[in-house]
């Protein structure tokens, strides 16, 4: 009667990194990481600039590629075969710091490019899916503008919407609000806050302190491609234990 | 509150807006055309004398074009008599009845004249062809390719070659010729190397190294041989290879060999297009779950291609004039016809010649601008629905 009730539960796991190590040429960004994510968890990962985290969620999707080690992704380890890299990348949703929305398609195209060809969903349904996520990150209104005519934070927004369209099991942020006015920073944190409470695994490379006290379960700080101290919130911000974790909550913090 | 707040400095510490202020309209000078001239052409006394300098040069050249063309033109008459000084005692500009007369040489060349009514109906299906894919309202586009692509080229081979089978007598390509030849060739060089050059410029840009040789190889090739070269290996020096019986027509040499001259041309400005693409967009392709075919086809490419209408059409118009140089293998493409009958006894006059020029000049100008300008409309459109 095990077996069973084994297969219903969710897999507990939904990304492991073990012993994970790349190289750009001699430079090695990224050095033993070890990280298990467990399924809906939301984990912020924070560090200097060049310490490798936006490396490592990358890796996440196959974005990059690492050299040794293991990295395990909804029960698929992510090796050089194609179609495992396919399958990864239409269960994780990902967030760019730039945006990346497609200039030349409308927000509503640009939600149902890939549910359409990836996922081979007709047309209509597409669509219907498309403005469903449109209307919860609150612009249904502007699905039938160009990116180029929207605000930063607005794009930010139809970028997310672009990556729940695809139903993904996960998802990875990098460093969602780095590009935008001040001012729009808050509307797209408040989308990513409402994501979490909905119970999404969430991987969040963001400098964004307050965010993360609000709904990391785990923070994880990363320096030199090393992961160098990791906590829940309260005890990360409170009573940060490594020299380095300190000298940054000290610089950002002030 | 005491004095009007927009003529205020701000040189308190303390200040408050307490009313908006209305927008105004610009200043005088800046309004209308008297405006725009003072600003554009009379800005400063340079411009002043450059505007001066080309008004007069403009004013020259079209006032003898003018004379040439119309002013003293001969306009009517069946031979030389018509166009000569000596017969008609005044100057001679354009002799138009020797251009009427040669006019549908200059069209059919030496094909059949009972049969030219086959060249009539392929111009008429190409032009169906064009506006269809063209014209931004125009329904069905994929039906549009389909009659473009498959329908088009083999109706067109079937019409203008023969089939004897249907009662329509086979024509030798060797007695085509004039507008026809120019229009083939070029429509030929045009359709073909727009795909090709994709593919050569992806095969440039991919990581697979034999694909990546064979793209580079090729294109460095063409690019580093003369059009002229090509044609005279298309057609002198293939038959040495060939078997005869299998030896292809002298027209599809030249057709085959302008066609790959042109999608070298075209895979590198391609290429440039590619490369212009900015790195996130293959991210978020690649994010979102799409394959190499999908991510180039509907995320890279349209981008790429949108960036590279200027020089593709560019591209397209030099390869529209370089079909010209089909005279050098024997084809009797439009220039070569005007050539030929230029130097026609019956029209010997000091004017045939320039005539005979004049008409190759309107004509390749009138095609070449037409595509310029459809250009200029398309990045116009495209541009309009994503401005930044």
């Amino acid at each position: 009667m095990n077996e069973p009730a084994r297969h219903s539960a969710r897999p507990p796991v939904a990304i492991q990194l073990v012993k994970v190590n790349k190289w750009y040429g001699e430079f090695h960004v990224l050095r033993n990481i070890d990280l298990t994510v467990t399924g809906g968890e939301r984990i912020v990962v924070c560090g200097p600039s060049g310490s490798g985290k936006s490396t490592m969620i990358r890796c996440i999707n196959r974005l990059e590629e690492h050299q040794t080690g293991k990295i395990i992704v909804d029960g698929m380890e992510l090796t050089a075969d194609l179609k495992k890299i396919d399958e990864v990348r239409r269960d994780v949703g990902m967030v760019f710091q730039h945006f990346n929305l497609f200039p030349h398609l409308t927000v509503l195209e640009n939600c149902t490019l890939a549910p359409i060809w990836v996922r081979k969903m007709p047309k209509r349904e597409a669509e219907e899916a498309a403005l469903h996520y449109l209307k919860r990150v609150k612009i249904p209104e502007q699905a039938n503008k160009y990116p180029g005519q929207l605000s930063g934070g607005q794009q930010q927004r139809v970028a997310i919407a672009r990556a729940l369209c695809m139903n993904p099991k996960i998802m990875l942020f990098d460093e969602p609000t780095s590009a935008l006015d001040p001012e729009m920073v808050k509307e797209v944190l408040d989308t990513m806050v409402a994501l979490a409470k909905d119970g999404m695994t969430m991987l969040v490379v963001t400098h964004e302190m307050g965010f993360a006290r609000e709904v990391a379960n785990r923070i994880v700080f990363m320096d030199e491609g090393q992961i160098v101290e990791a906590n829940a919130p309260e005890e990360f911000f409170a009573h940060p234990q490594h020299a380095r974790t300190k000298l940054f909550l000290s610089q950002i913090l002030r | 509150m005491t004095m009007a707040e927009g003529d205020l400095a701000v040189t308190e510490l303390h200040f408050v807006r307490h009313e908006q202020l209305p927008p105004k309209p610009p200043p005088a000078h800046m309004r209308g055309t008297l405006g725009w001239m003072r600003e554009n052409l009379f800005s400063s006394w340079f411009n002043v004398a450059l505007t001066v300098a080309i008004g007069l040069l403009v004013a020259w050249v079209a006032v003898e074009l003018a004379r040439f063309l119309i002013i003293d033109a001969a306009w009517s008459g069946t031979d030389r008599d018509a166009c000569r000084e000596a017969v008609q005692h005044r100057p001679i500009g354009a002799c138009w009845p020797f251009a009427f007369e040669r006019m549908p040489y200059f069209i059919y060349g030496s094909y059949p004249i009972p049969q030219r009514w086959r060249v009539d109906v392929f111009f008429v299906l190409l032009a169906i062809g064009i506006v269809w894919l063209m014209a931004p309202r125009a329904p069905r586009k994929n039906w549009g390719a389909l009659y473009f692509f498959i329908v088009l080229p083999i109706a067109s081979f079937i019409l203008l070659h023969g089939w004897e089978l249907i009662g329509l007598p086979a024509v030798d390509t060797v007695l085509w010729g004039g507008i026809l030849v120019t229009i083939v060739v070029a429509t030929v060089g045009i359709v073909v190397s727009l795909p090709l050059g994709i593919l050569l410029a992806l095969g440039r840009r991919s990581r697979m190294p034999t694909v990546k040789m064979f793209s580079v190889a090729f294109i460095e090739f063409v690019r580093g041989v003369p059009l002229i070269t090509m044609l005279f290996m298309a057609s002198v020096m293939l038959p040495l290879f060939v078997p005869e019986a299998f030896e292809p027509d002298k027209l599809v040499r030249a057709l085959v060999g302008i066609a790959l001259f042109a999608s070298a041309y075209m895979a590198e400005v391609v290429r440039a297009g590619l490369q212009a693409v900015p790195r996130g967009q293959y991210e978020g392709a690649m994010a979102v779950g799409l394959r190499y075919p999908h991510m180039m086809g509907l995320v890279v490419l349209p981008q790429a291609l949108r960036i590279t209408i200027p020089n593709i059409v560019n591209t397209y118009i030099g390869l529209f004039k370089d079909t010209t140089l089909v005279y050098i293998v024997g084809i009797f493409d439009f220039l070569h016809t005007v050539e030929v009958a230029r130097i026609d006894p019956k029209w010997a006059t000091p004017v045939t010649s320039t005539t005979g020029y004049a008409v190759a000049a309107i004509f390749y100008l009138i095609f070449c601008y037409g595509m310029s300008r459809y250009a200029r409309a398309m990045e116009a459109r495209l541009a309009s629905g994503r401005q930044r």
